[in-house]
């Protein structure tokens, strides 16, 4: 009898996990279940490209074609409500039961809601639809709130402007992008925005949000008031893990698997945003990443496992983020890092970080356009293979960084 | 119908890397290959038609600067996701220390 693959949860990590599974050569079955109606689609384009494009059109990873010629069953909105372990089945949310053989929990992150605050003009960004809703009122003479300085409010903040929409962004901490991104490239990209025309509030703590018929009011702990047509909350994203925990699998920020992407269960696998997985490159090190780039990593190590590869990931997370003329790219965890050496280039610079011992742990940039793209690469190559690069070469922007590679 | 324009001198392109070369309204991506070969692409990615001369060149690969998609530069083929329509290739040649493409 021929064996049954399911994948629950159509985003970036399924859709690539259906596909590794074909291009792996498996030749049992693959369903691809996704609670959402549409065909897997990428979402960073959401928050950029398609809330400034005069047409929305989504992006989408996996026509239905490419669907249909790799043999993927693809069953869109439909909810997997249960895992039944023992018989290995799960309860759909449409009545019905699927069996499975080995099955991959892809089921990604929803947006932290903000406790006590509902109404028509509380919008979050996740879905096509979340994109609509938003574009639908961005545009000259609106004003939009933007509730959180992380990247899909400043992503959005700065997409908002390019359609003439006011935009107030208001930030509990002190600064943009606490988490992950350096000090300094955060004030850069603060700066931008300010002379983007962005009003920035940073340091005030949410008082109440009301959502009336004509608008919406945010006020601040310092009393300050927010008369805004929509509020865009963006405080994070919290993995869906529902479905898992309810199946008794171990959760710590996220399914918790081990370098496989394997759970406690030798069936199950978990990838993507909803999984916490230990780093190998840095000493095992417990994260969950909500990056692109890990989604895709990720399905693929979880197809090569699922067909019992025995594979260990190891790569280098990365990240991108888009505003305005910039790009920011982030490989590694700026975090490891202890001592920082920046590296200026004719439109943009680099920090690199190493830990105390030498290491190259982290490089983050920001430049216009691609003009630090080249260089990020070359420094996720070098913390991949663990390089003690000299100090004084990698500030030095004569120093070419794949000289490096070779040492 | 051969039509042969004159995109860079065999110095402008360091080894193993990418530049790009604007004519007629289109984009190409000149390469050198490290055992000293040039070849031509089409200059933007099949993914969201950024320039590919801001890549990475390792090999005969071309990694797209925006999301790491692959292409062989010689063939053209997409290497996987994100990308998933091949690079049209251009036939090259040199001449009196030029770089010549057939456009
Ligand atoms: C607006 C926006 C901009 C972004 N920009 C960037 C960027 O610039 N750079 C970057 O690196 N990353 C970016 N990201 C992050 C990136 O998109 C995610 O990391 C990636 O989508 C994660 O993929 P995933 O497959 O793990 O999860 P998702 O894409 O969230 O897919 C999970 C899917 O599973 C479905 N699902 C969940 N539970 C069930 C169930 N029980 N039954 C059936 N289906 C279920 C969900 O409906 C969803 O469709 C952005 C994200 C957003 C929202
Ligand atoms: S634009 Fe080239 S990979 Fe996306």
């Amino acid at each position: 009898m021929s064996r049954h693959f399911v994948i629950v949860g159509a985003g970036e990590a399924g859709a690539r996990a259906a596909m590794g599974l074909r291009e792996q050569g498996f030749d049992g079955d693959v369903t691809l279940v996704g609670g959402e109606t549409h065909l897997p689609y990428e979402r960073p384009p959401l928050s950029k490209d398609g809330m400034v494009a005069e047409v929305f059109a989504a992006k989408t990873i996996a026509t239905a074609e490419r669907l249909a010629e790799a043999g993927v069953a693809f069953r869109g909105g439909v909810q997997v409500a249960g895992i039944d372990r023992a018989s290995k089945r799960l309860a759909m949310g449409d009545g019905g039961a699927l069996p499975y053989d080995k099955l991959l929990l892809a089921t990604g992150a929803s947006p932290r809601r903000l406790a006590g605050v509902e109404g028509e003009r509380i919008v979050y960004l996740r879905t096509i639809e979340d994109a609509q809703r938003l574009r639908g009122v961005l545009g000259a003479g609106r004003h939009i709130a933007i509730i959180g300085g992380g990247f899909i409010g400043l992503e959005l903040a700065a997409s908002a402007r390019a359609r003439g929409a006011e935009v107030t962004l208001i930030e509990a901490l002190p600064r943009l992008l606490s988490r992950g991104v350096p000090e300094a490239i955060a004030g850069r990209i603060a700066a931008r925005h300010l002379a983007g025309g962005v009003r920035l509030v940073f340091g005030d703590a949410i008082a109440g949000i009301e959502s009336g018929a004509g608008s919406a009011t945010v006020t601040l702990a310092s009393g300050m008031r927010v008369e805004a047509d929509l509020v865009l909350i963006g405080i994070g994203a919290v993995p869906n893990v529902g479905l898992a925990e309810a199946a008794g699998l171990s959760i710590d920020n996220g399914i918790a698997v081990d370098g496989q992407l394997a759970t406690g269960d030798a069936d199950i696998f978990a990838a993507g945003d909803c999984a916490s997985f230990p780093l190998a490159i840095y000493g095992g090190r417990r994260v969950r990443l909500e990056s692109w780039r890990n989604a895709q990593d990720h399905g693929n190590l979880a197809a090569h496992n699922m067909l019992g590869a025995g594979e260990v990931g190891a790569s280098v997370p990365w990240f991108w983020s888009d505003q305005y003329e910039l790009t920011l790219q982030i490989a590694g965890l700026a975090d490891e890092g202890a001592v920082t050496v920046e590296r200026e280039l004719a439109e943009g610079s680099i920090l690199f970080h190493l830990s105390a011992d030498g290491r190259l742990v982290a490089a983050s940039g920001i430049g216009v356009g691609n003009a630090v793209a080249k260089d990020i690469r070359l420094a996720e190559m070098l913390i991949g293979r663990g390089a003690r690069p000299d100090l004084a070469a990698l500030g030095d922007p004569g120093v070419r960084l794949k000289g490096l590679l070779a040492a | 119908m051969a039509d042969w324009v004159e995109a860079c001198g065999t110095d402008d392109v360091e080894e193993e890397d990418v530049i790009r070369f604007d004519h007629a309204g289109r984009v190409f991506a000149i390469y050198r290959s490290p055992d000293d070969e040039y070849f031509a692409t089409d200059g933007l990615c099949t993914h969201e038609h950024v320039s590919l001369a801001d890549g990475l060149v390792m090999d005969e690969i071309i990694e797209c600067p925006k999301h790491n998609g692959r292409f062989n530069y010689k063939t053209g083929e997409a290497k996987g996701a994100p990308v998933c329509v091949n690079l049209r290739t251009y036939r090259v040649k040199v001449e009196g220390g030029a770089v010549f493409v057939e456009v």
